[in-house]
């Protein structure tokens, strides 16, 4: 493969990571306040991107489709942890698994029902022309990872220096001891989902200009973010997004040289590779605990 | 003195089964009531109660304040800090992560710097672990650090599980002399349950003595630190 | 009131000796239990005779998934190794009868045992490496194997083993003269025979040192550990095992199905397997069966309630059943059976 080529597919690589990133990010955010993986994430950012579909269809200019996207899908987040999620907190964790499956079945039903399984074209808020005429990414694959890091640099901070991002890694890492404290846990499980039903409308909304509107458009993605959060490790955001963007240059080299049947295959055995030898991820905190 | 925390009449189960059967206390405003009684009486169980940690029925005040209906977080927001048997350290998030959760329902950030200072003056280990992960820190410096965090509440009530467990008599020694203070000098209430009674009963002003869930002796806890029978059958010395 | 536990339920059942006291002498229950056993067995030989041949068909499908629930659930509910990614060696299992029939000739019932070893190697040398990862991880990498699987199926290069995306076709065995059966009966007989065997295997295995062990490493691994337990072989083992169970599953299926190509064996499966454990109830053997009923029949009974979106439908199912049974089918007789009990002893 010649340089020019490997660049390229590098590039191309970090393009998709970025997408992947975002998509681990909100799995990572779920995870870090509530401790569980959930699984339909992908299938509810597909939704909140045709609730933007939607209102752009019916006249809204972008920006304004794209916050007030973010809004809702917050609150159908809080919703869905009150309502879906609440009656089975204590259940064992498998029980709530199925529990993610059944949601993530039902949301991908309903978007083929209500909105037809045809594939939509969605608009991109950046401009057609690549920046500086470069030939080797878009300039909505550039804005797509900016906004990417912007929002990891906005958890980060959150989650790091407020009280409430406190708050939350405490509910989600031992609810007890939250509560001796005052802290309303059932509430900030469901903050948790209210954020990650936001990212995950952000993410679905970079990635549909290039994948193309329908029901299925995340299933592929959500693999790969997930193995990405596992790289990066489950309880790190930044680790989240330094995997995304791995986990996009692997794939797209490794399909560069071994062709595009086998890519997904490799791509999962190398990171299973990296697993092994590193079973909390590259940036996931080993948890020692004394005995 | 007016009766800070009153129990009347306290039910709890786990599940099917039933662990107290009808307990009646008491801890006055300002002072310190201890609840003693062999493993599985249910002491544990009764601080829980209080907590609304369990299952319960009976009558539980506050301050004048109903609270055998509300919910944990609510209990702690009127100032109840509970320091549970197990510690309940955050033990993935650093010492001082800790000891900012402790004060998270407060908002006045002045006084709050002021009392984790105060906590560091208290015990002097934990400033130096203090950007430490919490879950590597030992016995000992575990039980300091659920102890401050449940301080930097700055609760009237404080509800102390155990808190000799597991430790070195000199450690122990120093927390007591700790509590001691925060109760003299900051009218904090204490409600103490111990296995090791003969020091609980050198700091408590009231006793209670638990057997299978129900009280079976109370009273001032000298004059029970002084009736040798009592001493000899239910406490062992 | 304890903190939620992880995976959790209830006492697994068989690996837990009865407690004393309980409503009924220890020898009166085990009667109890052995009649019952045996109506359902006599329930279970009358069956083929009295429903039309694809039900028949479709019910030796839900002898195989039951065979293939509880092998995962001993790695899963019993060692509390989550994987998702078990349709590979129901795959591994499935691809070994077909390809030793077709290829080789060899009789239908000898490839059981050959898939069986097959699967129990694989899965143990996939085992090892995985001891290192828990929980999420684990099932991050089993994901992998389940999703990788079909596409190595896929492979060109070893297609003419595999025969490719077109897959490789079986003839059905033929019921022998003496049995006067109909082929779909005498395979659900061969279904049924060897699934009460590997059930009486299970049992006996699950309930013995073994057994223990595995709960033992699942519920409090550091203790295990420094009571003598060899954790490392006994999670390996149990893989091994438990894709053995698996394999003989699959290959019994592709029997069945007359069938086998890679689109059969997605990572669908794989989570349908969970699915299956889940509902039918974790940690218990009953449960295999359960699970089997639910995942064969559901699917089926969601197209029936809606042609426009059924898969919603069997969404409301997964849900609804978490939340009246989050312990499964199994967690949920037991429960409702020790509270009836209670109420008869004053």
């Amino acid at each position: 493969m010649t340089l020019d080529l490997f660049i390229h597919q590098v590039f191309s690589g970090l393009a998709s990571g970025g997408i992947y990133a975002s998509v681990a990010l909100a799995l990572v955010m779920i995870y870090q306040a509530t401790h569980h993986v959930n699984f339909a994430q992908g299938e509810l950012a597909m939704f909140s991107t045709y609730i933007a579909w939607s209102l752009m269809q019916a006249g809204m200019p972008y920006w304004a489709a794209f916050f007030l996207t973010v809004a809702i899908a917050f609150v159908l987040g809080v919703v869905i942890e009150r309502v879906i999620v609440r009656p089975v907190e204590n259940a064992p964790i498998l029980s709530v698994v199925i529990v993610f499956i059944g949601l993530l079945v039902i949301v991908n039903s309903l978007a083929g029902w209500i909105f037809s399984y045809t594939i939509k074209p969605f608009p991109s808020p950046f401009p057609a022309e690549p920046l500086f005429g470069n030939r080797y990414v878009s300039s909505h694959e550039l804005g797509s990872m900016a906004i990417t890091l912007v929002v990891l640099s906005i958890l980060f901070v959150f989650f790091r220096f407020t009280p409430l991002g406190l708050a939350m890694r405490a509910a989600a890492q031992n609810p007890e001891s939250s509560r001796l404290v005052g802290i309303r846990v059932g509430w900030m499980l469901a903050l948790g989902w209210g954020l990650a039903g936001a990212i995950g409308a952000i993410a679905g909304v970079m990635v549909a200009p290039t994948v193309f509107l329908e029901p299925n458009m995340m299933s592929g993605i959500l693999l790969y973010a997930f193995a990405a959060a596992l790289v990066g490790g489950i309880d790190s955001p930044g680790g989240a997004v330094l995997g995304g963007f791995i986990v996009g240059v692997l794939e797209n080299v490794v399909g560069a040289v071994l062709g595009t049947e086998l890519k997904l295959t490799v791509a999962l055995v190398l990171i299973v590779g990296v697993l092994v030898v590193r079973p909390s991820g590259l940036f996931g905190k080993v948890h020692v605990t004394r005995v | 003195m007016a009766a800070l925390l009153e129990v009347r009449d306290l039910h709890a189960q786990y599940g099917p089964t039933q662990v107290l059967h009808g307990l009646s206390f008491a801890v006055e405003a300002g002072g310190i009531t201890t609840i003693l009684g062999a493993n599985g009486a249910g002491k544990t169980t009764t601080l829980r109660a209080v907590c609304g940690m369990v299952k319960r029925q009976g009558e539980v005040t506050l301050a004048g304040t109903r609270i055998d209906k509300l919910a944990t977080e609510s209990i702690v927001r009127l100032g109840v800090a509970h320091v549970p048997d197990g510690r309940g350290t955050f033990a993935a998030l650093s010492v001082e992560e800790n000891l900012r959760l402790g004060a998270y329902t407060r908002r006045d950030k002045v006084e709050v710097a002021a009392d984790t200072e105060r906590m560091y003056a208290y015990f002097p280990r934990l400033k130096e672990r203090c950007k430490q992960q919490a879950g590597l820190l030992s016995g000992g410096e575990q039980q300091m650090l659920a102890v401050s965090r449940a301080l930097m509440l700055r609760p009237k009530l404080l509800l102390l599980d155990e808190p000799s467990f597991g430790l070195a008599p000199l450690v122990v020694q120093e927390l007591f002399e700790i509590f001691k203070e925060i109760n003299r000098r900051d009218r904090v209430s204490l409600l103490l349950v111990e296995q090791n009674a003969a020091l609980a009963l050198k700091v408590a002003d009231r006793a209670y003595l638990l057997e299978t869930g129900r009280v079976v002796i109370s009273g001032p806890a000298e004059d029970i630190r002084n009736d040798e029978s009592v001493r000899r059958s239910y406490l062992g010395y | 009131m304890k903190p939620p536990s992880s995976l959790r339920s209830l006492p697994p059942e068989g690996a837990v000796r009865q407690q004393p006291g309980e409503a009924g002498s220890v020898a009166g229950s085990s009667v109890r239990k052995i009649g019952a056993l045996a109506l359902l067995i006599a329930l279970a030989c009358v069956l083929p005779f009295v429903v039309s041949n694809y039900r028949v068909f479709q019910f030796t499908l839900v002898l195989v998934y039951a065979i293939a629930l509880l092998g995962l659930n001993m790695l899963t509910g019993y060692n509390g190794q989550i994987s998702l990614g078990h349709g590979a060696f129901y795959a591994i299992g499935a691809y070994t009868a077909a390809i030793l029939m077709d290829k080789f000739g060899v009789p239908y019932w000898l490839t059981l045992p050959i898939a069986g070893v097959v699967c129990a190697v694989v899965g143990f040398l996939f085992g090892l490496p995985a001891l290192r990862l828990e929980g999420l991880y684990l099932s991050l990498a089993t994901f992998a194997l389940g999703v990788a699987l079909p596409q190595i199926l896929k492979y060109k290069g070893i297609e003419h083993w595999t025969g490719g995306a077109q897959g490789i076709v079986i003839t059905k065995p033929e019921a022998p003269e003496w049995s006067g059966l109909s082929q779909d009966q005498w395979l659900y007989f061969v279904a049924l025979a060897v699934m009460l065997l590997m059930f009486w295997l299970g049992w006996n295995l699950l309930r013995g040192r073994i057994g223990r062990a595995m709960v033992a490493i699942r519920d409090q691994p550091t203790a295990a550990r420094a009571m003598g337990v060899d954790s490392a072989m006994v999670k390996s083992m149990t893989f091994g095992v438990s894709a053995m169970y698996t394999g003989v599953a699959g290959a019994l299926g592709a029997i069945a199905i007359q069938f086998v190509a890679p689109d059969s064996f997605t990572i669908f499966l794989s989570i349908s397997l969970v699915v299956g454990i889940v509902i039918g109830g974790l940690a218990s053997i009953s449960g295999a069966i359960w699970g089997a009923l639910f995942i064969q029949f559901i699917p089926n009974v969601a197209d029936e309630i809606s042609k426009a979106a059924p898969w919603a439908i069997y969404g409301l199912f997964l849900i609804g059943f978490m939340y009246v049974m989050p312990t499964g089918v199994a967690g949920f007789i037991r429960i409702a059976l020790a509270r009836w009990r209670r109420r008869r002893v004053p």
